[in-house]
């Protein structure tokens, strides 16, 4: 990937981090944290890997994406928004409004989304029953998925991740959003995923990690996924929950869902700008 | 005696239909052989998916294969497609309007030596409970034949309940009068004299109709209202049938509450006051026996169905 698409979509994820922002201040909720630490993987898919427009959007030869991590539809929103799917101020006048079409959890009444999703373990088996009905009618789109890394421990996301194994969908990518924290704790305190790595991979999966939150290393993950047509593939974004909204609220657990009080709200204000003038 | 189970019947279509489209997808959870979908595994092996003892995961990647085009038909026990995937139903089916069809095979207490684990008395209430879920229970192979065709023709969800065992024909290959969620009315009797109606679904139809045939000597005529659509559900049908009737009863192989009776008594109660009796399982462990003995001992039978009648009108 070339460094200069690198650094303008390292901004637009900070850009969109503030459509969030704005998103949830208006409207009184929002799961803030997953959604900073999911959005490098989000633009990256959405700018850089996947075949997917609003033009193309009935395509059946078009790529699909599942958001398995249901909570973090305020990201997914703002991706989509800045897409061409549907307009940002929209979006950010109505989300969770009442009446609103864009609830608090993916919608597929929503042009863009192609599943709902909201309850935890759904995506990776209904990403599997895409990739075999894609693969059966010899087409070319890919599927992807993104996961919580506490989603973990629903059981149907093994259900998955065997099922996946077994039929060697190699037009299946899943990521798994590695932040560390879920709203009770560290994800090794609630339950543990140390072993993600090998216990994916002995379900014949490949498996590699990448930091979750650079545009950089996420696009050369999917771009090897590809070349990678015997198996399906799993990438271990590792990720800071809240990324981008500073240390008042990078990996705090208490921002799992929260809204920011002003002062927070300046501080994160402030963070992001800093972030997007490094980058 | 007829020998084809419903489901028998639902496979024969499947692979009739399959010739000519290749859509058409059969999923299994280490079912096919309860399901009676042997034959099309191996006549279809490109459109048979087998996903192992993983119901949640059935439903779900009936789902996705619906999303990207097919046609799926999802095959397991009524008992574990109707809870254990429940959520699955809900989310990835009806809310996001996938062409799936849940077919709950060996439903209601067809397991009925096995324990309350594989009993299915709750999955009409579970299922109609679900906005955009539709609800069928078929009675015989031929209108089960029918009801999978017309179903091969829309892009909904749908959930589908049969038993195990075959049952008794009530229609004929040539001779299965059948319109989509309308329900097929039967009527016995000269219509004079005490009029009854009997509102029956699945496997309740035939003893129903026995029951009919008993009241009929008896001088009592009977509308039997075949309500394979428990939804959406016949109204129009009933408040007709019950227009001049004394009593309607209700007949149904699931707990007593949440099902066809839940439905026959709230139609009735708003637009037509009569007295409504409902005859289902009831709300205990159910006794353990193959299920003509379980339905025997409980009057779900073609007397114990009568004798409601007639203690009643």
């Amino acid at each position: 990937m070339e460094k200069e698409r690198a650094r303008e979509l390292s901004i637009k994820a900070m850009d969109l981090r503030r459509v969030v922002l704005e998103m949830i201040m208006k409207s009184g909720g929002g799961h803030i944290g997953g959604d900073f630490s999911v959005m490098e993987t989000l633009v990256t898919l959405y700018f850089e890997i996947m075949n997917i427009s609003p033009e193309n959007k009935d395509d059946p030869d078009r790529d699909y994406f599942i958001m398995s991590k249901g909570h973090s539809v305020e990201s997914y929103y703002a991706v989509l928004a800045d897409k061409g799917f549907f307009d940002t101020k929209e979006l950010i006048d109505t989300f969770s409004q009442f009446g609103s079409k864009f609830i608090g959890h993916p919608n597929n009444e929503i042009d863009g989304i192609e599943m709902n999703s909201g309850s935890l373990g759904h995506g990776l088996p209904v990403s599997v029953g895409m990739a075999l009905a894609c693969r059966m009618d010899k087409r070319p789109g890919r599927v992807y998925t993104v996961m919580g890394d506490g989603e973990l421990a629903e059981g149907s996301v093994w259900e998955g991740f065997m099922a996946a194994g077994h039929y060697k969908l190699g037009n299946l990518c899943a990521v798994v959003d590695r932040n560390h924290l879920q709203i009770s704790g560290t994800t090794e305190e609630v339950m543990t995923h140390e072993k993600l790595h090998s216990q994916v991979e002995s379900f014949d999966w490949n498996v590699m990690e990448a930091n979750g939150n650079s545009i950089e290393e996420m696009a050369d993950a999917f771009n090897k996924a590809k070349t990678v047509t015997d198996r399906p593939t799993l990438i271990i974004a590792n990720t800071i929950k809240g990324f981008g909204g500073g240390d008042v609220m990078e990996n705090n657990v208490g921002w799992h869902h929260h809204v920011p009080n002003d002062e927070e709200y300046a501080q994160i204000v402030s963070a992001i700008n800093r972030r997007k003038e490094a980058i | 005696m007829n020998k084809i189970p419903n489901r028998q019947a639902i496979c024969e279509v499947l692979m009739e239909k399959a010739k000519n489209d290749k859509d058409i997808i059969v999923l299994c959870s280490d079912s096919r052989g309860s399901a009676s979908m042997t034959p099309f595994f191996k006549a279809y092996p490109e459109q048979s998916v087998e996903v192992g003892i993983a119901e949640q995961n059935l439903v779900s990647i009936a789902a996705g294969m619906a999303h990207v085009g097919k046609k799926a038909y999802c095959f397991s026990p009524a008992c574990f497609i109707s809870t254990r995937s429940y959520e699955q139903a809900k989310v990835d089916v009806a809310y996001s309007n996938t062409n799936v069809k849940l077919i709950g095979i060996s439903g209601g207490i067809s397991y009925g030596e096995l324990g309350m684990s594989h009993h299915s008395a709750q999955d009409i209430a579970a299922m109609t409970a679900i906005p955009n879920m539709r609800v069928y229970l078929p009675s015989d192979r031929f209108q089960t034949a029918k009801l999978i065709e017309a179903l091969l023709k829309d892009e909904k969800p749908a959930y589908v309940r049969v038993g195990r065992n075959p049952v008794e024909d009530i229609y004929s290959e040539g001779d299965t009068p059948f319109e989509m969620d309308k329900a097929t009315v039967l009527k016995f009797g000269d219509g004079k004299g005490k009029k009854v109606v009997i509102t029956a679904c699945g496997e309740m139809v035939r003893p129903s109709i026995e029951a009919a045939k008993k009241l009929e000597q008896e001088g009592i005529s009977t509308t039997l209202l075949d309500m394979y659509c428990v939804k959406p559900f016949d109204s129009e049908a009933l408040i007709k049938a019950a227009d001049d009737a004394q009593l309607v009863v209700s007949v149904e192989e699931h707990a007593p509450f949440g099902g066809l009776g839940a439905n026959v008594a709230s139609v009735i109660s708003a637009n037509r006051p009569c007295r409504v009796i409902q005859r289902a399982l009831p709300d205990d462990h159910v006794i353990t026996g193959k299920s003509k003995a379980v339905f025997d001992h409980y009057g779900l039978n073609a007397e114990g169905i009568a004798d409601t009648v007639r203690v009643n009108l």
